[in-house]
């Protein structure tokens, strides 16, 4: 029963690859991000979190 | 080097708060209203402005465009100056902004009850203030954007990253969804239609929800938290991670709105994928804010400002955590459609939204006015009353969601459904009703209490002025990266790229989701027993819209055996394609209507739209007697057959022509229908009588409103029951 909705798009040429490359897009940028962020030197990150409190 | 002097624009942000508390108690008032309609259908009788329908969509554009709204660009501004020790960038753009909010929040509550309305959820607003809303943004965002370049301070702090992502966002959303084709000033059509109109609703709804209610209030929490608690943020690291997969992944999630619906099961099952995913973010992002709270949690015991944000962050993490849940496909048969999801947006609206900003307005006003709060005492009863108000209203909907679609489902051994009868899964839940209704009077009532508290504050204080400020100015250095400088302090400080940045991020979601869904028209099985609606079935959807039918009534049949059996075949993708706007619905608190054509006699939904209860004994569904008498304006008909024309609907050139006889012809079959009912007949001739000096003046049955929308209600689901084979029907 599921069928007709399920696979009307299956025409669509590749579209099984959509979902694939969204998920391989958003883990090559949060590995970046992760790296990136974790690398960040403590001096600097305790310069900007003191941002808000420096009147 | 010598300090800059400079002043910090107070007065606008003073004016926002304003906005915020009156339009506050404003949104609040109607939606306890509208909770007690649900207990008594007929409260404002007869005065068709202040109907249910009508009323719904005024609610929620109140609250989270009005209250929310305002309080969003009120923290920011005072926020914004401060993170980057400057004025604001033009005092025009910001009266523009304030102005100009206040002008589209009154042309909503004019147009609004007036049935001028899109139907499509958040998005009501005609196209004219659709206009306004985009041109108001954008000096919105250019204020901001002029404010950070003209900023004395290095690095952008992540509340503003935040706001930035709030602005584009919302912008791109709201061109998308708003593409409509005039038909006159005060009316349009969705240039999408059915699945695809869903789809970029949902898109635009979910991000809404994402960007409006979200991602500002989290730049708000990064802001006020620490400065109420007066330490630093728990992980700065962590914000960085929350912010960009935030963004990154909340754009995706839009499908889970329409699972079991017409949609592509790939597009439904990447939905469900992304919003498990939101959970990492969003509960990395409550942890950030409570943790935040370390070692100062005696503070917290005597400080109402910190206990309205505790309760406002939890209320954050419960809402992320209940939402992706929500969205996973076995919960979803059971949450959709039913009150779970009014309790789900409650605790995301009373709790994140409400008791933020009341956090806020509590440690900005006496700032502001430079005296302490008029009294504290009556900020804790504020908060108590709101807490115990937010409970009461959460719990009940819970309850009532599992109850309805616990009996929606329920079977007797011999296949037959146990409730039959919609009616009786409505009469089971009206305690929790009047649970909720309680629930949301208390939270009005905190309200004023804090509405009250912060006008004597503001009576004992000084008058609000512009605040002195003094600064370095930045001193400039090259916009290329500093040897030794890492990647992410470089793009803090290139506040244009961080920008472009985060578009990039939002649009990739955006294009993955939407772009297929693009192509999708093509692909859509088509039917060809579907065809447009009779030019008369067109003025009687119109009413539909107008009237709101589809805050109450869905027209998506999900692919369940207990729905199937309750309301018939499941619905197709291709049943909807001269749908514009598409009328899926999201709520069902009375019955689906998408199979409702040739159910019941043309007579039957006379009586049903004059007094519902005398049909329907029991009943919470309110009386529609102006749509009994007045007459139908046609004058437009023609017109909106000639845009459908122009999105696409194939009515030919004959059709056209011959549009006026065949309204008039099959008016006058349905008057008839009805005129076959003595007791009316009689009712009807006596009515007649009355008019004999004026005949003029006497609107004849088939001329009236409700032989239109009677038309559209006896033409919904036969197409597809002509094109199923019987055998086809009976198995399913």
């Amino acid at each position: 029963m599921l069928r007709f909705v399920k696979e009307h798009m299956v025409d669509i040429d590749g579209v099984e690859v959509f979902p694939i490359i969204a998920l391989l897009l958003f883990s090559v940028f949060f590995g970046g991000l992760l790296w990136r962020t974790f690398t960040l030197k403590k001096k600097h990150v305790d310069y900007l979190k003191n941002i808000p409190l420096d009147d | 080097m010598e300090q800059d002097q400079f002043y910090y624009d107070n007065i606008t942000v003073k004016k926002f708060i304003y906005a915020t508390i009156i339009w506050g108690v404003v949104g609040m008032l109607v939606g306890v209203l509208l909770a007690f309609m649900f207990l008594f259908p007929n409260l404002t009788y007869g005065i068709d402005w202040l109907s249910f329908g009508r009323l719904r969509p005024l609610h929620t554009n109140a609250v989270i465009f009005a209250f929310i709204g305002n309080a969003l660009f009120a923290g920011i501004y005072y926020s914004l100056q401060r993170l980057l020790k400057a004025r604001l960038y033009s005092n025009f753009l910001s009266n523009l902004n304030f102005w100009g909010w206040q002008a589209i929040i009154v042309a909503a509550a004019i147009s609004l009850p007036l049935g001028i309305t899109s139907s499509k959820e958040y998005a009501e607003l005609e196209w004219p203030i659709d206009i306004a809303i985009a041109l108001v943004w954008v000096a919105f965002g250019v204020n901001m954007i002029g404010t950070i370049l003209r900023r004395r301070v290095r690095s952008i702090y992540v509340a503003i990253w935040f706001y930035l992502a709030t602005f584009i966002t919302v912008a791109v959303l709201h061109i998308f969804n708003s593409l409509a084709l005039p038909v006159s000033l005060f009316k349009s059509y969705s240039v999408y239609a059915g699945v695809q109109d869903a789809l970029v609703q949902w898109w635009y709804g979910h991000n809404a929800v994402a960007f409006f209610l979200t991602t500002p209030f989290l730049g708000l929490m990064y802001y006020f938290v620490p400065k109420a608690a007066n330490r630093p943020i728990y992980s700065y690291r962590l914000s960085i991670v929350h912010f960009w997969s935030l963004i990154f992944i909340y754009i995706w999630a839009g499908p889970h709105h329409l699972l079991y619906s017409a949609l592509p099961g790939w597009a439904q099952s990447l939905g469900v994928a992304f919003s498990i995913m939101l959970i990492a973010p969003s509960w990395g992002g409550m942890i950030n804010g409570l943790l935040t709270l370390r070692g100062v949690w005696d503070k917290v015991v005597a400080d109402p400002v910190l206990k309205f944000m505790v309760v406002a962050i939890t209320g954050y993490g419960m809402a992320t955590l209940e939402g992706p849940l929500m969205s996973l496909k076995s919960i979803n048969a059971i949450a959709h459609f039913s009150d779970w999801v009014i309790g789900h947006v409650h605790i995301g609206a009373l709790a994140w939204n409400g008791f933020l900003t009341f956090a806020m307005l509590y440690w900005l006003v006496p700032k502001l006015v430079q005296v302490k709060l008029h009294s504290i005492r009556l900020a804790n009863a504020h908060f108590w009353v709101g807490t115990f108000g937010i409970v009461l209203y959460a719990i009940p909907m819970y309850v009532s969601g599992f109850t309805q679609a616990t009996m929606w489902k329920q079977f007797n051994p011999d296949g037959t459904l146990v409730y039959g009868n919609f009616l009786e899964t409505v009469t089971q839940i009206l305690p929790m009703y009047w649970m909720r209704a309680i629930g949301g009077t208390l939270y009005l009532v905190g309200a004023l209490i804090m509405g009250y508290n912060i006008y004597k504050t503001i009576r004992n204080g000084k008058p609000v002025t512009d605040e002195e400020a003094s600064a370095l100015p930045l001193v400039k250095i090259s916009s290329r990266r500093q040897t030794g400088e890492a990647y992410h302090p470089w793009l803090e400080r290139r506040p244009v790229r961080l920008t472009i940045l985060a578009t990039l991020v939002v649009l990739i979601g955006g294009v993955v989701q939407i772009v297929p869904t693009i192509m999708v028209k093509s692909n859509i099985p088509t039917i060809s027993e579907v065809t447009p609606y009779t030019p008369l079935e067109l003025e009687g959807r119109d009413l539909y819209i107008r009237e709101g039918c589809v805050s109450c009534h869905s027209q998506m049949i999900r692919p369940f055996r207990s729905e199937v059996v309750r309301y018939g075949p499941y619905s197709r993708a291709g049943e909807f394609v001269y749908d514009h706007p598409f009328l899926w619905g999201s709520k069902r608190t009375g019955p689906d209507l998408l199979r409702l054509g040739k159910k019941y006699s043309d007579s039957w939904h006379f009586n049903h739209m004059y007094d519902p209860q005398s049909t329907s004994p029991g009943s919470i569904m309110p009386a529609y007697p102006w749509l009994i008498y007045d007459e139908l304006n046609t004058t437009k008909t023609l017109k909106k057959m000639e845009v459908m024309v122009a999105l696409g609907v194939p009515y030919s050139a004959a059709d056209m022509a011959n549009a006026k006889n065949q309204m008039e012809l099959q008016a006058a079959e349905i008057a008839a229908n009805i005129l076959q009912d003595p007791q009316f007949a009689e009712t009807y001739a006596q009515e007649k009588e009355q008019f004999v000096h004026d005949p003029d003046a006497f609107v004849p049955l088939e001329n009236r409103e409700v032989i239109a929308l009677i038309a559209y209600m006896q033409r919904l689901g036969v197409d597809l029951s002509n094109a199923l084979e019987p055998t086809q029907k009976e198995t399913e």
